[in-house]
């Protein structure tokens, strides 16, 4: 991971001190000036504009601001800004690709997994995560893996329906390539 | 959420991360995963003006075994680490499940075993399976180094003997042992995202049915993870039967000393810690290390 270089600190005053960071998010390399205390939600929602990372409990319970940091779900509220520092982040906003809906997200939509929208997009980020880990995962894989995200219309099975449509597309598509 | 400001720091050696908890005192708190102190920050549970994040200390993150000491946990391993880590999973089973039973997937993809222990909360469930299986940990300071049984660094409710403004800890081992098996088994009012109501975690050396020694340790129902030695002399050098194991249940609710709270009353607790332990001892000396 990179770490700070001190040369690149700047200080507006005398307190507090800001720091000069650079993160991936979404393919698209960003750079940003931070103070210590900034969490890595608030950067993504209010200096880049990302606002579909949604902000719930802010005490890593709810799962609203589920991000991939290098790949890996976490909890953005729970993440100063500063320790994402060098890292490959993805929102909501970095799923879809080319215009077009993500196989998951495509999924949300058919099975109605969708109510109040609220904890849809880290609903959509752990599954992502699940599936680039494990493309065929048995429902209790897919709850375990969304566990940390509450979904407070309880729509939850229409969710695990969609999570699992995702996973048979893929291993349809996997397959039917194998046939050609 | 507010959070104060504070200065930031990311030293790039143990050396000089030891040196800056030294010079900035108790104006600095460490960071390492971030999932307890962060909800701390905000609460204004703690005011630091500088935190030193350990994420540069790639050294820390490592689960390797050495022989003659044993398997060595860096105190930056993450929960998930713990949950994926093939070296655990051959040897300490026990382990990886119990930090699979902790909070949720995003919280263990960035909380730390280190912080696990040194947060020292009585419900935590890292300390009485690691306590199980007689770890001990490494604090480093400035000018020293120091080894402590993890059964004795806990001093009460958030409270361990680290001494907050010089020493770090860096690793946990657990050493090469004799012990057949070991299992933790923790109940919480929810599957995923809740603190354990209680936890008990044992570790037995078998002999054939014979039980030759067992450690078992209790969680969430002391001020301490503590030690139920009166079920552990019971058990010793007798044949194992599924009455003695229960006598032994019974003898672990009288070492234990719970509060009443939100989770669960003083004596559902009792009652949890004669149950588990009962079903725990029973898992681990049938099926080894689960």
């Amino acid at each position: 991971m990179e770490t700070i270089d001190d040369t690149r600190k700047t200080t507006a005053g005398p307190k507090p001190k800001r720091y000069v960071i650079d993160l991936t998010v979404n393919g698209d390399p960003r750079t940003v000036v931070v103070k210590g205390n900034a969490l890595l939600v608030n950067v993504l929602r209010d200096e880049l504009d990302l606002t579909g990372t949604k902000k719930g409990c802010e005490l890593g319970d709810c799962g609203s601001c589920t991000v991939l940091l290098d790949g890996i779900p976490v909890d953005a509220c729970l993440v100063l800004a500063l320790e994402a520092d060098g890292c490959d982040i993805v929102t909501i906003e970095g799923v879809a690709a080319h215009g077009e809906l993500d196989r998951l997200q495509a999924t949300f939509v058919d099975k109605a997994a969708v109510q109040c929208g609220y904890c849809t997009p880290g609903m959509i980020l752990s599954a992502k995560a699940l599936l680039t880990k494990n493309p065929h995962p048995t429902e209790p894989e897919i709850r375990a893996a969304i566990a940390g995200n509450l979904c407070r219309c309880t729509g939850y099975v229409n969710i695990v329906k969609a999570i699992a449509a995702a996973a048979e597309i893929e291993t349809a598509a996997t397959e039917s390539g194998e046939a050609r | 959420m507010f959070l104060p400001d504070f200065d930031y720091h990311a030293p790039e050696t143990l050396a000089e991360a030891c040196d800056l908890v030294r010079d900035l005192g108790p104006s600095a708190k460490v960071l390492a995963g971030g999932t307890d102190l962060l909800i701390k920050l905000k609460h204004g549970l703690v005011t630091p003006t500088a935190v030193i994040s350990l994420k540069a200390l790639d050294e820390l993150k490592t689960i390797t075994h050495v022989p003659g000491r044993g398997v060595v946990i860096g105190a930056r391993a993450t929960h998930n680490d713990l949950v994926n880590s093939p070296l655990l999973h051959e040897r300490f089973l026990s382990v990886s499940e119990a930090a699979h039973k902790l909070a949720n997937n995003q919280v263990r993809n960035r909380g730390t075993v280190g912080g696990n222990l040194v947060n020292a909360i009585p419900s935590a469930d890292l300390p009485p399976i690691l306590i199980a299986l007689d770890a001990w940990i490494t604090l480093v300071g400035s000018n020293t180094s120091r080894t402590v049984p993890l059964h004795s660094f806990f001093t009460g409710p958030s409270c361990c003997v680290i001494d907050p403004v010089d020493e770090i800890l860096t690793e946990i081992v657990l050493p090469d042992q004799q012990t057949t098996g070991s299992t933790y088994l923790k109940f919480a009012l929810r599957r995923s995202g809740a603190l354990s109501v209680t936890g008990v975690a044992v570790a037995v050396t078998m002999d054939g049915d014979t039980i030759v020694d067992s450690r078992i340790c209790l969680g969430a129902v002391f001020p301490v993870p503590v030690r139920a030695n009166d079920a552990e002399d019971l058990l010793r050098g007798k044949t194992w039967s599924d009455e003695l194991l229960a006598e032994a249940g019974e003898a672990a609710s009288c070492c234990a000393l719970p509060i009443t709270d939100i989770r669960g009353t003083a004596e559902y607790r009792l009652d949890l810690v004669r149950v588990l332990t009962k079903r725990a001892l029973k898992r681990a000396i049938t099926e080894g290390h689960v």
